[in-house]
């Protein structure tokens, strides 16, 4: 088995959540809605409707391919992909071939707890296109609804740069953090927002190791996979499988397969030979795009997850802890608003900060100011002169018998006034639950 | 009241001053429907009654509205009985527009189906016949909405242009006939022939009519995004300018025509010549280049565009797609199918920017270009069945400024020796409708386009 080197890329569908639709007024919203309640002439692909770009889905998908690095093509256009299914209302779907708005860019993987080695993994493209209908099996009957047609849909593709499913699953898990710092999908698996395609071959180690640009004669595509771990049991499935066969000197059949989660296996679903001519050309109905520089300026990627640990690291967090903190936008936004808070009287630091957010998640929805109070009260408990506190306890549980007498008989109450009593003496220099602990070990011993 | 003949602008005259009220003048039309309809096939749906809730330019004009365009409520086929039961429920950019300015649809008009032709003969509902002679063809793709105002069965009609479908049965049934700039009016809930040709554009009496019709329906609309944000000019008094312009003839355009088309055309060229304006020779691209461009792009994007009628909406599956649709289906497949797509979709397209730098060229030495709209006069019933590819060999002489996107405006310029009209064709440059227009309305004051329209009407009185 060594001597076969697994050869993987993935494509990774992200659902925009834009107001609207790709090229309707629809919302893009479809979630739960009444089956083709939330459609009209365009995404319904009626006769004489016409597509009309959403801005901000063109917009987003320039910034996700600015935070992987790509190129921003200056000139982009839409294509249509011809082919037939009935939850395809137009016969084609709108698409991108040849001028996708970005290319040409990368995702490096930096070491993190779980997975030590640093991976570069190159990104083909990233390009816009339309989500199709949905179809619903009734019984014999099979139904369509549209109401996710058009919903604005983004690609990424990878370049064939990896070698197991361990870096896949870093590399989507890294990818989905950054979709949603971006705040351009919700990227829910079990809703659909992100759906994965890994495409796994495998070839001889050592043609594979002459040149990295030499790529199997063949290719697997595993279809619509939504969860991180089936991703990486599915290629692990299928370089197993792909390699028992190279072994006994079969090819692999070149064809799209499906995942059983059930079973852990993949299975067949669409041969080569059906393979389609999707018959691509320029979409006439919407001119080709043209973004200035200074456009591409104006799109800004905020600082990304990857960013953020190295930062985080720099002001003296663990590893393990910046990166906890980077997985959730809202975290990693807690404890940078916390941590803007330290004063240096208070004796508190960034990594008392970080250890309250991850170790504390009843804490994680209080606001900066809370947090931070909370904190600094941990940080500095109030020293108590224990002899002192002695002294003043008996002192008024002389002077005030009344409270004593209705302690004894069981009134809970009275002690509380006995503590703010000690509390108000003390001038506050006292911790209260201290002075609870003392006052009731004074009564009882007094018994 | 004589209402015969009248133009739009007329009707709304004689309207204003309740000389006539809305309600007789529909009914007025309504009855020569009655009457001439079933001789001619114009109307595939006539509108029983309509009112029209807004008041404006059009207030009380009936129109008839070719059956390529949605209109809400209103049965709309493109003449193909895929689309036997469709019922939009949603309104054409161009519909709205006329309704919002008070005019009247009174009915759906007949066409080449899914506008794949020259001369309505691939109506799934039967041939129109040319108002002129019943055993001849009305011209197409347009020819139910050019028969309608030929016959005066209806006023104005709105038609469309991929490449001749408006100017072309416009000619053949001699009346004036505007394809826009590509652009210059929304496309929204026009069915979709070849997409990157598409114009919406009207079919009427006057040059003036076809104005106020322009001045409508022109505009950026939200809806499609290749309608143009250039201002709309005020059509009507672009028409009165009366500039003197340079002609520019192109020898090209008149190899292999009909003589008498020829020399009819050349007649009132020089007739132009003597009203002031100032003739040149430009040259174009021999227009026979276009018909394989057109033949090419309008295939592949048919293919495209009708690839939505796959059987599972609209009722009628693809069996019932008719000989023409068919063929083009698959001629348009295969241009576009992966290893042929070089070959033929994007040369095409790389031939069709030769002929939009042939026309800037040209347009850098004149302001028009004249040149006969169709090579023969209408064609007896039938004739399609002699050539392969009769709508191509028609629409030779509009395709370069179709496939250019240029505006071009058809006028009667006579008759032949059998009595059929003959047409030429004034292009433009892109977005000067105003100037084809004026030049239009000058040669109208000037000849009355030699009695043709009227003698069309008077044959139906």
């Amino acid at each position: 088995m060594d001597k076969y080197k697994p050869v993987i890329g993935l494509e990774i569908h992200v659902e925009l959540k834009t107001s609207s639709k790709m090229f309707c007024q629809c919302a893009a919203d479809y979630f739960g809605k009444e089956a083709n309640s939330n459609t009209c002439p365009v995404c319904l692909g009626l006769p004489g409707a016409l597509p009309v770009p959403n801005k901000k889905a063109i917009e987003w998908t320039i910034l996700i391919g600015k935070a992987l690095n790509c190129k921003i093509n200056p000139v982009s256009k839409f294509d249509r992909k011809h082919y037939f299914y009935p939850d395809l209302p137009k016969g084609y779907q709108i698409s991108q071939y040849d001028e996708p708005i970005a290319s040409h860019g990368d995702l490096e993987l930096v070491s993190n707890p779980r997975h030590p080695r640093g991976v570069r993994v190159g990104i083909t493209r990233v390009h816009l296109e339309e989500d199709t209908g949905k179809l619903l099996h009734v019984g014999a009957e099979t139904l369509v609804d549209f109401n996710r047609s058009g919903v604005p849909l983004v690609e990424i593709v990878t370049d064939p740069d990896f070698d197991n499913a361990e870096d896949v699953k870093v590399f989507l898990e890294e990818l989905h953090t950054i979709i949603r710092y971006l705040g351009v999908s919700d990227a829910d698996m079990e809703k659909g927002s992100m759906r994965m395609e890994p495409n796994i071959s495998a070839m001889r180690y050592e043609i594979r190791a002459k040149s990295e640009k030499k790529l199997p004669n063949y290719k697997v595509e595993v279809k619509n996979i939504n969860s991180f771990n089936f991703v990486k049991k599915a290629i692990e499935y299928e370089i197993e499988r792909q390699i028992d066969l190279l072994k006994v000197g079969k090819t692999p059949a070149q064809e799209t397969r499906g995942y059983d989660s059930k079973k852990g296996v993949t299975y067949s679903q669409r041969s080569k030979e059906e393979a389609h001519d999707y018959r691509y050309f320029p979409e006439p109905d919407i001119p080709p795009m043209t973004f200035s520089q200074k456009y591409i300026n104006t799109i800004k990627v905020p600082e990304l997850p990857q960013n953020k640990v190295i930062r985080y690291v720099h002001q003296g967090l663990k590893y393990i802890d910046a990166f906890t903190l980077t997985r959730n936008k809202k975290l990693s936004h807690l404890f940078e608003v916390t941590s803007l808070k330290i004063k240096k009287q208070d004796n508190v630091k960034v990594t008392d900060i970080a250890n309250l957010i991850i170790n504390k998640k009843e804490y994680i929805n209080l606001s900066e100011e809370v947090l931070y109070t909370k904190l600094r009260e941990i940080k500095n408990p109030i020293k108590t002169d224990e002899k002192e506190l002695d002294a003043l306890i008996k002192h008024l549980i002389k002077i005030n018998k009344q409270a004593v007498e209705d302690y004894k008989k069981g009134k809970e109450n009275a002690i509380m006034f006995l503590v703010g009593q000690v509390m108000r003496e003390m001038n506050g220099k006292a911790d209260a639950n201290i002075v609870r602990e003392r006052l009731i070990l004074i009564l009882k011993s007094k018994k | 009241m004589n209402i015969l003949g009248k133009s739009i602008s007329e009707l709304r005259y004689l309207l204003d001053k309740k000389d006539i009220s809305e309600d007789e003048l529909f009914n007025f039309f309504k009855k020569r429907i009655s009457r001439f309809n079933p001789k001619l096939n114009a109307f595939l749906t006539i509108v029983d009654k309509s009112k029209s809730n807004h008041v404006g330019l059009l207030s009380g004009i009936p129109f008839a509205i070719k059956d390529n365009f949605c209109t809400q409520n209103i049965r709309t086929t493109a003449s193909s009985k895929v689309l036997d039961n469709f019922i939009p429920p949603y309104e054409s950019t161009v519909t709205k527009k006329l309704l919002n300015s008070g005019s009247i649809i009174i009915g759906k008009t007949n066409m080449d189906a899914w506008a794949h032709g020259s001369s309505t003969e691939t109506s799934d509902y039967g041939v129109t016949k040319n108002p002129w002679d019943l055993t001849r063809v009305a011209g197409g793709s347009s020819g139910g909405s050019s028969a309608a105002v030929s016959s005066y069965i209806t006023p104005a009609a709105i038609g469309s242009e991929t490449a001749g479908s408006i100017r072309g049965p416009a000619s053949w049934c001699g009346l004036v006939g505007l394809k826009p700039t590509y652009g210059r009016v929304s496309r929204y809930g026009l069915i979709a022939m070849g997409s990157s040709l598409d114009c919406p554009g009207p079919i009427t009496l006057t040059v003036k009519d076809a104005a106020l019709i322009l001045q409508i329906i022109a505009g950026k609309d939200k809806f499609d995004a290749t309608s143009s944000n250039n201002k709309i000019p005020n059509y009507l008094d672009s028409i009165n300018q009366n500039k003197k312009l340079k002609i520019g003839v192109p020898e090209e355009y008149f190899y292999g025509l009909n003589e008498e088309i020829k020399i009819s055309v050349m007649n009132s060229i020089s007739k132009m010549k003597q009203m002031g304006h100032q003739l040149k020779k430009v040259k174009l691209l021999d227009p026979k280049y276009a018909i394989s461009v057109y033949t090419i792009i309008q295939r592949s994007e048919v293919s495209s565009n009708l690839a939505r009628y796959d059987g599972i909406r609209f009722g009628n599956n693809r069996s019932t797609f008719a000989a023409e649709a068919k063929r083009r289906i698959m001629f348009g497949t295969y241009t576009l199918s992966y290893g042929y797509y070089d070959a033929f979709y994007k040369k095409a397209q790389k031939v069709r920017t030769l002929i939009i730098e042939d026309f800037k060229n040209a347009f850098k030495d004149v302001d028009v270009i004249i040149g006969p709209t169709m090579p023969i006069t209408a064609t007896k019933i039938g004739d399609i069945n002699k050539y392969p590819f009769f709508g191509e060999l028609m629409d030779k002489l509009t395709e370069p400024a179709a496939e250019a996107g240029i505006p071009a405006i058809n006028i009667p310029v006579g008759l032949d020796k059998q009595g059929l009209p003959i047409g030429a064709s004034i292009m433009g440059r892109w977005f000067d409708e105003e100037t084809i227009l004026d030049l239009a309305n000058q040669f109208e004051k000037e000849t009355d386009f030699f009695g043709v329209i009227k003698k069309g009407i008077n044959n139906y009185k």
